[in-house]
């Protein structure tokens, strides 16, 4: 009888926390995931959310199914086919990360047509009858110059590491950079180079461009590229400026040694590759019926003094700081874009 | 020939085969791809890539290698959603010039006796830089006379069928039954005695490499037909994929053999299994192992069969 009653509490616990049952509703639905590419830390911690997360999603009958396909050669031509497919294996909904912004189109197309709902996360799809989780790239950016106008109260010269040139999310973060220092008219940027979001490529770029800058107090960065920076200004006799990290974890461990050697202060921003487990409940939000509109903008991850040891901690290494989204993060997000 | 079959015909036994093979067990692992519907899905990404195919065999009846196809196919991808729809008269331009270019390639490989693998592998560069000059970001979109040509739902049969035949007889005439068909494959075949009876080698090769531009031109534009529209990246895995489709349709690298129903029947072929495998849930880890061991299978059945077919020729 103590089960029975342990089982009624928690389906009570569980009704409370909810605030519309859901899961009459969507578990008979099939939901796919539609990866194009799966060769980097990010890609491997988003598809190993994914398996979490859906999996007790599954387990308790959330859903039927939610399978995940990767596309073997990162080819749009590739992924459209795939798409194709998961229409005819009669997939209620499919989760997309693009290879193309476009190239997708005409299968996302099919794929409404049939009555398949398409929601696009990360690399995202324009076609106007899927859904779209984005990121904001540029309050990433514009965030940074924030905090360390809050850091640095006297302002001063700032060293901007790029991604990859010719990238949108390079033209972004750095659009939203600059937006910053437009709103903190006391930061300048002094020098600018390409990092192309890795470690080495940033060190290199960095050494190479420090002995024309004047005295830097902060460093604005993209992700996979603080860590190098830190290299290079260390090789120097400059102080160390305020980087700001990405989440990396070789990033997160450096921050950490400073900050026990003599108090060093940052913060660390970046896109958890867990973005994968939002997609999934939105999905399944649209399924339920939930009225959700087309525009959705992703949460970044951000860390900071206080949590960092708890964030290095659930960080594999080599790995990017992850975070998984719940039902109720996915209905937070829906009723902020409503 | 004990079979009555002409050797074209035997040459096309093992792709039909292998063709019929994979779709007998797409149908079997989901039966909801046997419908007007499901076989339009199945097959519509098909269409470019037969096309590309029938460009690439065009240039591989004259002996040479185009590594410049999947760049090209991009780049008319981006023009035919940029000037093709905005500006029709100066995109018909744009493609016909680029058609010429084609020409002029083979042209050129042919005068210099240079490799065509080199020169076709820097104008995919070409092509390439062509089309990010064209479309920076991903975008534009397909003219909605393409458009309409790519969703059309002919009756009795989809799309996706209705051209794969038509571009496989369309091939088939020019290739195998008209006198320039003869001319570019007897280029391939001996050129010398060609230009001992007194055709011109330069205008042959000129024409093989034209045709296998306008085939391309068509490939692109099918292609954002179904996209609706455009990535300067969007076809690069063409260039392999055209390659493996005459292969598989039982064309070869020398000689001027090729086959244009097998070249479409190969395309098909390396669509269904793709789809096949994706049924399958086969990890994408495997998936490009288990596509190539589906290549080599099909190629082994066919020194086999040549094998047999070699032994019944001698007395």
């Amino acid at each position: 009888m103590t089960i029975r009653k342990m089982l009624l509490a928690s389906v009570a616990v569980a009704c409370a926390a909810m605030p519309v049952s859901v899961f009459a509703d969507t578990a008979d639905k099939k939901i796919a995931l539609s990866n194009n590419y799966a060769g980097n830390s990010w890609r491997q911690a988003m598809l190993t959310s994914w398996e979490k997360v859906t999996g007790e999603a599954v387990k308790t009958g959330v859903v039927a199914a939610a399978d995940a396909f990767t596309t073997a050669e990162n080819q749009a031509t590739e992924q459209a086919a795939q798409i194709q497919n998961m229409i005819l294996q009669g997939y209620d909904a499919i989760v997309i990360n693009a290879a193309s912004p476009t190239a997708l189109n005409g299968a996302v197309k099919e794929a409404c047509d049939a009555g398949v709902t398409v929601v696009s996360f990360d690399g995202i799809v324009t076609e106007p009858c899927a859904w779209r989780i984005a990121v904001d790239f540029k309050e990433m950016g514009r965030s940074q110059v924030e905090y360390l106008a809050g850091k640095l109260p006297d302002g001063g010269n700032l060293l901007e590491i790029r991604g990859l040139a010719g990238v949108f999310v390079d033209d972004e973060i750095s659009a939203g950079i600059h937006a910053g220092v437009e709103e903190y008219p006391k930061f300048k940027i002094a020098g600018s180079v390409h990092g192309d979001w890795a470690q080495d490529v940033a060190q290199k770029a960095v050494a190479g461009i420090l002995p024309s800058l004047p005295a830097i107090v902060g460093v604005v960065t993209q992700g996979g590229d603080g860590y190098g920076a830190a290299q290079a200004i260390a090789a120097t006799d400059r102080d160390m400026p305020i980087i700001v990290m990405g989440n990396r974890e070789d990033e997160l461990k450096w921050w950490k040694e400073q900050k026990d050697a003599n108090s060093y202060e940052t913060m660390s921003v970046s896109i958890a590759p867990g973005v994968s487990t939002l997609a999934f409940w939105v999905a399944q939000q649209i399924l339920d019926g939930k009225d959700v509109s087309k525009d959705l903008v992703v949460p970044f991850l951000r860390i900071d003094q206080d949590n960092l040891e708890e964030n290095l901690a659930n960080t594999q290494a080599g790995g990017v700081a992850n975070v998984e989204y719940s039902q109720e993060d996915a209905i937070q997000v829906i009723e902020a874009a409503n | 020939m004990k079979l009555g079959l002409t050797s074209d015909a035997m040459r096309l036994v093992i792709p039909a085969l292998s063709m019929t093979v994979l779709l007998a067990a797409v149908f079997w692992l989901q039966p909801r791809a046997m419908s007007y519907f499901g076989l339009n899905l199945l097959l519509n990404l098909a269409v470019p890539i037969a096309l590309a195919t029938i460009a690439q065999m065009l240039v591989m009846a004259v002996n040479d290698l185009d590594l410049s196809i999947g760049a090209f196919v991009s780049f008319v991808a981006c023009v035919t959603a940029t000037f093709l729809r905005d500006a029709p008269l100066v995109g018909t331009l744009i493609l016909a010039g680029a058609v010429g270019i084609y020409a002029l390639i083979g042209v050129v490989i042919y005068l210099r006796n240079l490799p065509s693998i080199v020169v076709t592998l820097g104008m995919s560069f070409v092509w390439a830089g062509l089309a990010v000059l064209m479309l920076p970001a991903p975008g534009g979109q397909a003219p909605d006379w393409v458009r309409w040509l790519m969703t059309v739902k002919p009756p009795l049969m989809p799309m996706a069928i209705v051209a794969s035949i038509v571009i496989a007889i369309v091939a088939h005439l020019i290739v195998m039954r008209s006198s320039l068909g003869v001319l570019i494959r007897g280029v391939g075949g001996n050129q010398r005695s060609v230009e001992r009876a007194g055709w011109s080698i330069i205008a042959a090769r000129a024409a093989a490499y034209g045709l296998a531009g306008v085939f391309a031109v068509a490939a692109g534009i099918a292609l954002v037909g179904l996209t609706t529209s455009a990535d300067a990246n969007i076809a690069l895995r063409y260039t392999l994929l055209s390659i493996a489709g005459v292969i598989l349709g039982g064309g070869e690298f020398t000689g001027g053999r090729v086959s244009p129903i097998g070249a479409v029947i190969g395309a098909l072929t390396l669509t269904l299994a793709g789809s096949f495998l994706s049924f399958l849930r086969i990890s994408p880890d495997w998936q490009i192992g288990a596509q190539g061991a589906i290549l080599i299978i099909v190629l082994a059945l066919r020194l086999v069969f040549n094998r047999v077919e070699k032994r019944r020729a001698q007395p």
